[in-house]
């Protein structure tokens, strides 16, 4: 079983994200060093379907996206979204997008649920399902998620930045 | 000059590892075939069966979709830059 190793900060600016963004799906990536498996720059995109059961990168926004992150050498190792009904699990939409010609299969694909919270509350259980998989040729396999307190030991802190 | 191509990490199996590589044609579609002919297997990749451009790849001529352009038949010309991205979708 594979793992993703995500730092706390990162981890709570996706869920934030999910949380935020409900009942409507919320969609981003986290980049790090292309060939790496560091997820460093948190960076939520907008769901250009604005939709309770799609998600899409608007066109433009992607180009502009993997821009920048060529000019920073950066890949996108987790490229997550929330589903807001429904269990953190790839859905066949989610399987076919992520096994296209190409999608990379070495992305962590991270699924997020709001569907039994969507605004915090604060109580006990009030916790946002977070999950990783690899999709391979249509192929699904979950991932152990670990928490690690920060990949940014040394580096300035990820900046986070909503649109 | 010639038409500069930005490929994909994964597609990069076909270029021997080349984030870039340059090509020719009147058309998005000649481009293309002109490409699979240095990097075998990358049309493939990018052109269904049917002859269309795989849904779930976005090509961009310098900033525009294709998909508004003419898909195949969008003419390029040399000096353009055209960037090959997996789209990324989904929903529940």
């Amino acid at each position: 079983m594979g793992v993703l190793r995500i730092d706390r900060a990162t981890y709570d600016a996706v869920v934030a994200h999910a949380r935020k963004d409900h009942p409507d799906e919320a969609c981003g990536v986290v980049a790090g060093p292309e060939g790496t498996e560091r997820p460093e720059r948190f960076v939520p995109m907008l769901n250009a379907a604005r939709s309770p059961t799609f998600y899409e990168f608007d066109s433009a926004d992607l180009l502009a996206l993997y821009r920048d992150m060529d000019d920073r050498d950066e890949w996108p190792v987790v490229v997550y979204h929330s589903h807001t009904a429904t269990e953190a699990y790839p859905s066949r939409t989610d399987i076919g997008y992520a096994s296209g010609p190409a999608a990379d299969p070495r992305t962590h694909y991270v699924l997020v649920s709001t569907r039994h919270h969507g605004p915090r509350t604060g109580l006990a259980g009030d916790d946002v399902e977070f999950r990783s998989y690899r999709i391979v040729d249509g192929e699904v396999s979950e991932e152990e998620v670990e928490i690690v307190e920060s990949y940014l030991f040394g580096h300035s802190p990820t900046t986070v930045v909503y649109d | 000059m010639a038409i500069e191509v930005r490929i994909p990490t994964i597609l990069r199996t076909h270029t021997g590892g080349n984030k870039t590589v340059e090509g020719s044609g009147d058309t998005l579609a000649a481009l293309i075939d002109d490409l699979d002919s240095k990097h075998s297997g990358l049309k493939n990749r990018l052109v269904t069966e049917e002859g269309k451009l795989h849904r779930f790849v976005n090509v961009y001529v310098n900033d525009e979709d294709v998909r508004f352009t003419g898909a195949l038949d969008t003419p390029v010309k040399d000096g353009d830059s055209v960037t090959v991205l997996p789209a990324v979708a989904g929903g529940c």
